[in-house]
């Protein structure tokens, strides 16, 4: 198909559609509102629920109830809304529901701002909410990137019965770019939801529950123990990394979403001065893709972290690095977009320093 | 000799033993719902949503597919399986904490988007699982353990009314305060119930039955005084009777 | 011939800078070239000052964020205060002048100046001066022909809009030939 123009919020939503999603529930916040926009007059006309909730705490918990009856479920937000929505992405955790949730990231803490931030990383790879659980979780670079991964994610959730992500910052949510909704993904072989909650016990002939209650320790621990095992397949089979000019290169600029895309001009530009500098560019956020490190070669002497937070990712690339490697960071906060400028000359800091 | 069975358990409950403490009324309530799902023939398409309190477990006893949801969002959950699965009868079991307090916006705006679903609120003027302390149900004076000179107007207000508050919002379709002191009030609030679910068959919308119930043990009383008690405080200040019936307007 | 091209285009909220933008867009999206438009979002859009930029290229579009522009299309005296200094030297500024008496502009720069509001009441329609502004950027640049932003035109404004569609060609020629 053709590419068509649209806006990324717009494009989220209509991937979402794409990918299978009969039901979305949401509460609207900036930026992110295109996709409840969009989904209230396109998910009616597909014969699929579209719910605006009383809050981002209700819609979670919509979405777990969806979810658990065995809908393809989706809900969007932005940081203080991903925030409200911890406590039911840690019961869907817990319950072993599959979801997709977009967060359209904007700057903190508490109101913030509304401008681009990346600021919610620990958030989206920590969890906000209580207990030993993860989210799988991404943060695209192109809205092509982020719809192909909006149609991939609601295959990866049911696969693993496990709430996954969508990390956009603010611009990439508001832009508009040429995508082609329909270009060729992996598919996935799944099974059908015979442990969905959904009235069906007398055609099933055996009840179905959805809990995350586990009053003894020893049965918590062997569902905690079940559910590490899921996340120990997601470290081995989901990191998603782009290695960009690293073969030949002596500083490697950790970046992902539209850092990384800003990143890709400082390249351009000091790679024409003779810089050997390259890209290691997430695109898995959790899993944290430590393979791509593995993959650097031994002339990288420096790794300069560039986010749009004053160092969140940056705790991740130096548990990878081990000391290995000199480090460097540098972020840009509240709303503020780095420019390739900026970073270039952060770059240049460290030729001078392996120099001296 | 020729036998006859007068009594046997119902089939809308699970054989698990119940885990609420002896002389409360939950297992009545339990029973009557159990009851009900089975000679409406909905129990194999029933979908019944834990709430935390009490009957944080009442996904073990309802013999029926159910989910547990987070504390106060029973109706969220609901909305979630209802919107997606509109054949399936789905229920709510949610206790005064649940519903009252934490889950207020939730309860509020399931009945006020007219969602087609029962809620079952269970009111027994306390916090029971947690030990007794106090709910926004509990009454002026009533000791607690958070209230311990008993609850204070000045301090915490006056004991909020849910079945009176949500038959102000237009959404609701079907409102009744019902009780299970006594075998005359069982049957009763049976009837409330086959009306509420029969609502929802009809997809007429939102109905709650709103059950006044007893804490012996956190209220500090034997069983027949918790009987009592319901009878002579809870009741004047929570009236029982009919405080929707929306489904008369539409015929 | 290689295309690179970012361009800002900003003035109040409800002068069509948005829709500007979106149509050089479109209008690269139609080619086949790789473009991304941004547009300033939050409480400023509305009724403040607004802007967007939009990057087109034949080759894949690294930083989105457009912070050195090849031209600047400012609609009013605060855009182009907030934008003029950060045009590349030697790129165009397209000013619409109808609010703005003497300014000093960079000497660096290609500046045309064009009274927007007057031509487009000439027109019949003020709110006609964004595409006047469009046509006239179109024809000093070159980057589009005007078949490709008619074909734009063509394609947004349908039902009860398509009655704009002459109004806004006429708008577009009209500023095609004051550079001319």
């Amino acid at each position: 198909m053709a590419k068509v123009l649209m806006k990324g919020n717009e494009a989220m939503a209509l991937a979402a559609i794409k990918g299978g999603c009969d039901a979305f529930f949401g509460y609207p916040i900036t930026p992110q509102n295109e996709v409840p926009e969009y989904l209230s007059y396109h998910m009616k006309e597909n014969n699929r629920v579209f719910v605006q909730a009383e809050s981002e705490v209700a819609a979670i918990n919509m979405v777990y109830g969806a979810a658990g009856a065995g809908a393809r479920v989706l809900t969007s937000s932005s940081s203080p809304g991903i925030a409200l929505k911890q406590e039911g992405i840690s019961y869907m955790a817990g319950s072993e529901l599959p979801a997709v949730i977009i967060n359209v990231m904007r700057g903190g803490p508490g109101l913030g701002g509304i401008q681009p931030s990346q600021g919610d990383y620990n958030q989206v790879t920590r969890g906000g909410g209580n207990g030993d659980y993860h989210v799988l979780s991404f943060g695209p670079e192109t809205l092509q990137e982020t719809v192909d991964l909006v149609r991939h994610a609601f295959d990866l959730a049911d696969y693993y019965r496990n709430p996954v992500m969508i990390a956009v910052d603010g611009l990439i949510g508001q832009m508009m770019e040429p995508v082609d909704l329909d270009n060729k993904i992996a598919s996935m072989d799944l099974p059908t939801k015979e442990w969905a909650s959904n009235g069906k016990s007398g055609e099933r002939g055996r009840l179905n529950k959805i809990v995350s209650l586990h009053l003894d320790p020893y049965d918590l621990e062997k569902h905690n123990l079940k559910l590490k095992k899921k996340y120990d397949e997601m470290v081995e089979k989901e990191q998603r990394y782009e290695l960009i000019n690293t073969d030949d290169a002596d500083i490697v600029i950790v970046a992902y979403g539209t850092v990384a895309r800003v990143a890709r001009s400082t390249v351009k530009t000091l790679r024409e001065e003779g810089i050997k500098v390259g890209i290691l560019r997430p695109i898995s956020l959790w899993p944290f893709p430590e393979k791509a490190f593995e993959k650097l070669p031994e002339s990288v002497h420096s790794l300069l972290t560039v986010e749009m937070s004053l160092g969140q990712m940056h705790q991740d690339v130096r548990i990878v690095n081990e000391g290995k490697r000199n480090l460097a960071f540098y972020g840009r906060a509240g709303g503020v977009v780095p420019e390739a400028d900026e970073i270039a000359d952060e770059v240049r800091k460290l030729v001078k320093g392996a120099n001296a | 000799m020729k036998t006859e069975t007068i009594y046997q358990p119902t089939k809308g409950l699970t054989e698990r033993q119940l885990t609420y403490c002896p002389g409360c009324t939950h297992g009545i309530i339990h029973k009557l719902i159990g009851e009900v799902l089975v000679e409406k023939g909905l129990l194999d398409t029933s979908v019944g949503i834990a709430s935390v309190g009490c009957s944080v477990m009442s996904y073990e006893f309802f013999n029926c597919d159910t989910q547990q949801a987070a504390h106060g969002r029973a109706p969220a959950v609901a909305t979630g399986i209802k919107r997606t699965n509109p054949d399936a009868t789905v229920f709510t079991y949610q206790g005064d904490g649940d519903l009252a307090s934490i889950g207020l916006a939730e309860i509020v705006h399931a009945a006020h988007r007219g969602e087609n679903i029962t809620v079952i609120f269970v009111n027994n003027a306390i916090y029971g699982m947690t030990g007794g302390q106090m709910a926004p149900t509990t009454l002026i004076g009533q000791k607690t353990t958070t209230s311990p000179r008993g609850r204070d107007q000045g301090d915490t207000g006056l004991p909020l009314r849910m079945s009176e508050m949500l038959a102000t919002v237009p959404g609701a379709t079907y409102l009744e305060r019902v009780s299970v002191h006594d075998p005359k009030h069982i049957r009763k609030a049976k009837k409330a119930l086959e009306k509420a679910f029969d609502v929802q068959t009809n997809k007429q919308g939102f109905s709650m039955i709103e059950f006044i119930s007893t804490c012996p043990v956190n209220w500090g009383m034997t069983p027949q005084d918790s009987l009592n008690w319901a009878v002579d405080q809870m009741i004047p200040y929570y009236p029982l009777g009919l405080y929707k019936d929306g489904t008369k307007e539409e015929n | 011939m290689a295309k690179h091209e970012q361009v800002i285009v900003a003035g109040f909220g409800g002068q069509g800078v948005m829709l500007m933008g979106q149509m050089l867009a479109y209008a690269a999206t139609n080619e086949g070239l790789n473009t991304v438009w941004i547009p300033s979002y939050g409480p400023e859009t509305r009724g403040g000052t607004a802007n967007c930029s939009v990057a087109i290229s034949d080759s894949m579009i690294n930083s989105p964020v457009v912070t050195k522009p090849d031209s600047v299309i400012a609609m009013n005296l605060p855009s182009l205060q907030k934008f003029e200094p950060k045009l590349s030297k030697d790129g165009l500024l397209i000013v619409n002048v109808a609010a703005i008496k003497d300014y000093d502009y960079r000497d660096d720069v290609r500046v045309i100046t064009i009274d927007a509001n007057k031509e487009a009441l000439a027109l019949g329609n003020l709110r006609v001066a964004n595409m006047i502004m469009l046509g006239a950027y179109i024809q000093a640049t070159g980057i589009f022909d005007k078949e490709a932003i008619v074909a734009v035109f063509k394609k947004s404004f349908t039902g009860d809009k398509a009655r704009l569609v002459d109004i806004n060609i006429k708008a577009l020629e009209t500023g095609m030939k004051i550079v001319d």
